[in-house]
């Protein structure tokens, strides 16, 4: 018997075997790094911004999104723009700010001039220019496409692709669980951005942003620290983990956990990490989501977390916090990660600062678990410069169980992503 | 207030402070470090794009009480704090130290700091930017009830991960 496959494929599934490989040269190679720019970012939905980033006309925030220089903005009008920053006549950033308010998009190449929709204001000399310069043709380019699911903007560069709304299709289930934790239905983005770079492939992020088999190896000084505060994260004999969560498949290539919560929640399931002080205050929340929402429901939002995938490059965590983080690779072996807090905009002082303690216990670059995640994820990409001798990645955790009953820590969810990934790198090469 | 500083601490006081604490840091003595700290210290990483903010409202590359700070201590010191381990090499230089005020009991300092670190399989990375202290005097001793170091770097991420303490 060879439990390993033979061959270049990128995807190896073998039901009869019950067996799942990924090669490793995916994760490696400039050349599909290449096809990926072209055939997944450049035709999938990828996140730009949420709409509370960008309050007032005028506010903008620049960013790259699938590696093109985009202006996120609201103009005078309030409608949210995402423009490509890049000046009509010879191509320099016309935004050099990260943030701001704008009255105008200034060129100080040669000062041409943009109003915050886009359209060019002025040209200095325009006489030089013959009968057929069209001022109304020459403005800043709008990302090709723009939608938005409650208050998320994506882009997508492909004219023809679905809309967004049928794209997301069923994440926006976990999506709306995320924001019931508000009593408006709004969430804000809060303030400050989390940025940092890690030395691996950016699909090794996909996996372990979802992966919970890594938790008791990679994440237990994090375990101790809950511990040590008095919460209870031991696994009941025969678990792997604290409580017994599932990985759901939400079609499209989009994954998410669904997990029983021991970790608390800021909406709303006290530990003791919250001090007896929140007490009142988290069954005061958790009051309001029943008497919204029904028992059930709320229970739903406060009692389970889930880490939310949406293909192919952003992550919803709601988790110990919610963050929102979203990655680009800048070479096969190097991802760009921003990565923000996301919280209900009704938030009191109290709660938005046990929410944002919460958020960096775990979260981000000085958290207690994030910076393990990269030493895992760079200690993988390390690993695969012998992806010759040792090619295959193994993600068959699970596959001998029926697709419903496939546990977080198996890889049911995390091949999802992977059979996605393949299809469209087959289809579109 | 020159006469009430100088009354209070002098800059040579201060800068042994700094000194000390960058040698413990450097050398990993993490139990030796939080000796130098109040009882009811802080320590806070503020991201770039927001440097002077409240972590209350803004969201921080770290922003420790006293108790998470300990515990930072205990993740750091644990061989399975992945990120360090091996533990990263460190050099730290402090320079520009000057009190900037004193309010009640509370003596504010600051100092610029350039970090060199070196770790497993990894380039170097320059952490640059600068210090902001309140201390405190407590039983003779001068000691930190508050250090929040101010990355310079425009583009964070380039960074890392800040496993170690800044």
């Amino acid at each position: 018997m060879n439990y390993q496959p033979s061959g270049h494929d990128f995807v190896v599934e073998n039901p009869d075997a019950k067996t799942f490989f990924v090669n490793r040269e995916v994760f490696v190679s400039d050349d599909v790094f290449e096809r990926e720019k072209r055939t997944i970012f450049d035709r999938c939905w990828v996140y730009v911004g949420h709409a509370s980033e960008i309050k007032n006309p005028g506010d903008f925030k620049t960013r790259p999104v699938a590696g093109r220089p985009i202006i996120f903005c609201r103009d005078r009008e309030g409608t949210v723009r995402a423009l490509i920053n890049c000046c009509r006549h010879r191509g320099a950033l016309v935004c050099r700010e990260r943030e701001g308010n704008a009255r105008q998009f200034y060129c100080m190449y040669h000062g041409w001039t943009y109003h915050p929709d886009g359209r060019l204001k002025s040209v200095p000399g325009e006489d030089a220019y013959g009968e057929a310069f069209d001022k109304s043709e020459m403005g800043l380019v709008p990302v090709p496409r723009l939608e938005a699911y409650r208050d998320f903007y994506f882009a997508n560069f492909d004219r023809e692709a679905v809309d967004l709304d049928s794209y997301l299709g069923k994440a926006k289930d976990y999506i709306d669980l995320v924001i019931d934790q508000s009593p408006s239905g709004k969430m804000q983005i809060i303030s400050g951005t989390q940025e940092y770079d890690i030395r691996a492939n950016w699909k090794l992020l996909v996996e372990n942003s979802v992966d919970d088999y890594h938790l008791i190896s990679t994440h237990s000084t994090w375990l101790n620290y809950m511990r040590n505060s008095g919460v209870n994260v031991t696994p009941p004999k025969g678990e792997l983990l604290p409580t017994r969560g599932f990985g759901r498949d939400l079609g499209n290539g989009h994954l998410t956990t669904d997990n029983p919560n021991y970790r608390g929640r800021p909406v709303a399931k006290w530990i003791s990490v919250y001090g007896e002080d929140a007490k009142a205050d988290i069954d005061a929340l958790r009051n309001e989501l029943v008497e919204r929402l029904g028992s059930a429901r709320a229970a739903r939002v406060a009692d389970t977390n889930r880490n939310l995938a949406i293909f192919p490059n952003l992550v919803i965590n709601d988790g110990s916090s919610v963050t929102v983080r979203h990655f680009y690779p800048v070479a096969p072996d190097r991802m760009h990660v921003t990565a923000w807090a996301l919280g209900p905009v009704e938030e009191t002082e109290a709660q938005r600062a046990r929410r944002l303690h919460a958020f960096l216990t775990f979260y981000g670059p000085g958290g207690f678990a994030t910076p393990d995640d990269v030493a895992a994820l760079e200690a993988a990409q390390l690993g695969f410069a012998a992806w010759r001798e040792v090619p295959w990645s193994d993600l068959s955790r699970g596959m001998a169980k029926a697709g419903d009953q496939q546990l977080a820590t198996d890889e049911g969810h995390l091949r999802v992503f992977w059979r996605k990934w393949n299809e469209l790198m087959e289809t579109r090469a | 207030m020159n006469e009430l500083l100088a009354s209070t601490v002098s800059r040579a006081e201060v800068e042994d402070l700094f000194y000390l604490e960058a040698d413990l840091l450097d050398s990993w003595r993490l139990d030796d470090w939080l000796e130098l700290l109040t009882d009811d210290a802080a320590y806070y990483v503020p991201p770039n794009d927001k440097p002077d903010a409240d972590a209350r409202y803004t969201l921080f590359t770290i922003a420790d009480d006293i108790v998470r700070l300990r515990e930072r201590v205990i993740r750091l010191k644990d061989p399975n704090c992945h990120a360090e381990y091996p533990l990263s090499r460190t050099r730290r230089m402090i320079g520009n130290v000057r009190i900037t005020g004193v309010d009640g009991d509370v003596i504010s300092a600051a100092a610029n700091f350039i970090i060199h670190r070196y770790r497993h399989n990894d380039l170097d990375r320059v952490f640059v930017g600068h210090y902001r202290y309140n201390l405190k005097r407590q039983g003779g001793r001068l000691k930190i009830a508050e250090r929040r170091a101010i990355l310079d770097a425009q583009q964070l991420g380039l960074l890392g991960s800040v496993s170690f303490i800044l």
